[in-house]
């Protein structure tokens, strides 16, 4: 009698305690995706991964700062293998801070079908990504280019005036891919 | 009998609790909610995985006798190192913790159960489920999951041969099983704890799987996430992990290593419990320092979770987080060092015997103490960079899983199997096993510490020609130690069939609970709960 009460009393204390335990398990599902932007936050803040701006940024004219110079290179890479050529029209380019300038890319697709590319850039060092700002950019969209066809891509972008002075060198890469798949579906 | 009854008829009839029979035959084990039973099904079950992984480690082993290709193609390499990671992680270490956690558990705190018997029964049950779908890639056309245990993205998502859904499927499943046996744990320790029993007169056994369940509770889910990321990755178009569509790879490695350090300590700090009850038991002496104990295991735990990124030094982090991330790491080393020191504490001036659960426990505390001294020199940033993904990094990981959580398995498998199967094992040959695999293990794993040092890389079938000497010696300590296992097959059989019959407490400096029922253990114990003082 007297154990089956106790039996009673800790199925109440059970069912509190597993209660508990269900929803962390519950809120640590969450948390793993909930990493997911936090890690874009993160990035941003500090420019961990050296992702730019994914969307136009608006010229502030904080003036020129003609007293430093910055070069900036220019990279291509195709992912897998994707059967375009594409790159930068010229390799570097040596800009002021604050300063808004133009720089072409020539794409083509050298295969007999319609592929969709997206070019993903990158900056390196990591912590310069935060200063470069991308006024017009063709990452801001995707590439189609039918069979054979070729175009010149255009980039416009200034490096803010704020950037750190021990900085006198950025590497924008451009990572090609073919995302035909994934828009089709 | 009483109306009160009634709410407990259910339980009763699945539990048989007040009735001492069982069912027989096959359905005794499909339909057992006994603790005692479940865990022996785990007990087995982690074994059967063991000799499984261990099987593919021996093909592994058998490529890299000699230089060139002589008997897989690299893919199927790849196939053999992944899924023998995954087999030795999820199928052997887990599920035998987790068998002796059901074993030994409600022993130990005077509880008649788990507090959770049909849950028990369910989490077991899947697990084999998930084994048989994660083997059964291997029977197709485009082979077994060859990404790595770590199934680092884009490895799993773009370049995946096709076994990323079983995968997926099967660690969910594993995950799911390790998630409800870690909720039972918490459940029995917290409410089923004999009366007089306060937490901190639980036995450390206890109380390094109440923290071990909090972990898994903590980030199994975490893993989840991660794998369900990469299932939408690959089958349904997200870009969670793809650089193409906005995601990032290197975010991959993040979530996975905030789930996959704790699951380090996951599966360690359960042979920290296991080892703490032995030494004492063969020295003759209390437990040196049980509250420091308690405490340098909580504070792994705790630490576990801010240290995942010194799996990740060259993946290109700012100095900063390289930093925190290498003095965090260096932090662990103090509990840690506090609980070897108290392991030595408790043999020093002790009337010790050499007894195999002994012999195991002290080869586990020097060989683990080894492979913590490499991790050590893992966890320095700048050398890191030469050490990161070569034999070192192997040699490392299997000192402290294989002498350490293994051999900690073994010695609590010696230790309690007179309470489980009410005979004394056979010495000599028990012994016979420790010694083979102590020399064994140290010629399979101890020359992979130069051979990464000298830069042979992990994961690959083919090895530059400076390797071979070594790696011939290394592949045959690999054989020996994998035929040594059999001879702990051979003792277990031999031990359950006969030999001595064991008293009810066969080792004369053990104490806890467990040693004052009979031996072997009757089939419900403690149905009215001791009282502790």
């Amino acid at each position: 009698m007297s154990e089956k009460r106790e039996q009673n009393t800790s199925k109440t204390n059970n069912n509190k305690v597993i209660k508990k335990l269900v929803v962390l398990v519950f809120a640590m599902f969450g948390f793993g995706f909930a990493l997911v932007p936090l890690y874009d936050i993160f990035c941003d803040i500090t420019g961990l991964n050296g992702k730019t701006n994914d969307v136009s940024a608006t010229y502030e004219n904080d003036g020129i700062d003609i007293s430093r110079t910055v070069t900036v290179q220019f990279i291509t890479r195709m992912a897998k293998a994707i059967p375009w050529e594409f790159e930068p029209v010229m390799n570097e380019m040596t800009v002021h801070p604050g300063e808004v300038k133009y720089v072409q890319f020539y794409a083509k697709n050298k295969s007999q079908q319609d592929i969709v590319g997206q070019a993903v850039p990158s900056v390196s060092p990591g912590i310069a990504a935060g200063y470069f700002q991308k006024i017009e950019c063709f990452c801001f969209t995707q590439q189609p280019l039918k069979a054979n066809e070729e175009v010149e891509m255009g980039l416009q972008f200034y490096v803010d005036i704020d950037l750190p002075s021990e900085i006198t060198t950025l590497t924008l890469s451009y990572t090609l891919y073919d995302i035909t798949t994934k828009v089709d579906s | 009998m009483t109306i009160n009854t009634i709410n407990e008829s259910l339980d009763d009839a699945a539990t048989d609790d007040h009735h001492d029979h069982k069912m027989t035959g096959i359905k005794r084990w499909l339909y057992t909610t006994n603790h005692k039973d479940i865990g022996t099904l785990y007990l087995w079950f982690a074994f059967i995985m063991l000799l499984t992984g261990g099987a593919l480690a021996m093909v592994i082993r058998a490529e890299l006798f000699q230089p060139g290709l002589q008997i897989v193609e690299p893919d199927f390499f790849n196939q053999l190192t992944t899924v023998h990671g995954l087999i030795m992680v999820f199928g052997a270490i887990m599920p035998a913790f987790t068998g002796f956690a059901n074993w030994m558990l409600p022993m130990m705190i005077g509880a008649p159960d788990m507090a959770l018997p049909r849950m028990n029964n369910w989490s077991f049950w899947i697990l084999p489920f998930a084994f048989a779908i994660l083997l059964s890639s291997f029977f197709m056309e485009s082979g077994a999951p060859n990404f790595g245990w770590t199934f680092y993205a884009p490895l799993s998502t773009t370049y995946s041969n096709g076994s990323t859904a079983f995968f997926v499927f099967a660690v969910h499943i594993m995950g799911i099983s390790s998630i409800m046996g870690a909720i039972n744990i918490v459940v029995t320790i917290m409410n089923l704890r004999a009366p007089g029993m306060t937490y901190m007169k639980m036995p450390l056994f206890v109380w390094t799987f109440f923290i071990t369940a909090y972990l898994l509770i903590a980030v199994m889910p975490v893993l989840g996430g991660v794998v369900t990321m990469l299932l939408t990755d690959t089958y349904f178009g997200t870009s969670f992990f793809d650089a193409a569509g906005g995601g990032d790879p290197v975010m991959f490695q993040h979530i996975f290593w905030f789930f996959g350090h704790p699951e380090v300590y996951i599966m360690i700090l359960p042979a920290f419990g296991i080892v703490s009850t032995i030494i004492p038991a063969f020295a003759r002496k209390k437990l040196f320092g049980y509250s420091s104990m308690v405490y340098a295991t909580a504070s792994i735990a705790l630490l576990s979770f801010i240290v995942w990124a010194h799996h990740m030094f060259t993946t290109g982090m700012p100095l900063f987080g390289e930093l925190f991330f290498m003095y965090c790491t260096m932090l662990i080393a103090v509990p840690t060092g506090v609980k070897v020191f108290n392991w030595v504490a408790t043999m020093w001036r002790g009337s010790m015997t050499f007894e195999t659960p002994m012999l195991f426990s002290i080869a586990f505390v020097i060989l683990f103490t080894i492979g913590g001294f490499s991790g050590l020199m893992l966890a320095l940033t700048p050398v890191d960079f030469q050490y990161h993904d070569t034999y070192f990094v192997v040699a490392h990981f299997h000192y402290v899983l294989v002498t350490g959580s293994l051999f900690s398995i073994y010695a609590g498998a010696y230790f309690w199997l007179p309470k489980w199967t009410g005979h004394m094992y056979s010495e000599t040959l028990a012994r016979w096993h420790f010694w083979c695999s102590l020399i064994s293990v140290n010629l399979l794993f101890f020359p992979m510490h130069f051979l990464g040092l000298a830069g042979m890389p992990r994961r690959i079938p083919d090895y530059a020609l400076q390797f071979a000497d070594f790696n011939k010696w290394v592949s045959i300590g690999g054989f020996a130690f994998g035929l040594s296992q059999l001879m702990f097959l051979a003792v277990v059989i031999k031990c359950i069939k006969g030999g001595k019959k064991a008293p009810a407490k066969p080792w004369d400096g053990a104490e806890g609970l467990e040693w004052t029922v009979e031996s072997p253990a009757p089939y419900h114990t403690f149905s009215t709960p001791p009282k502790v003082d």
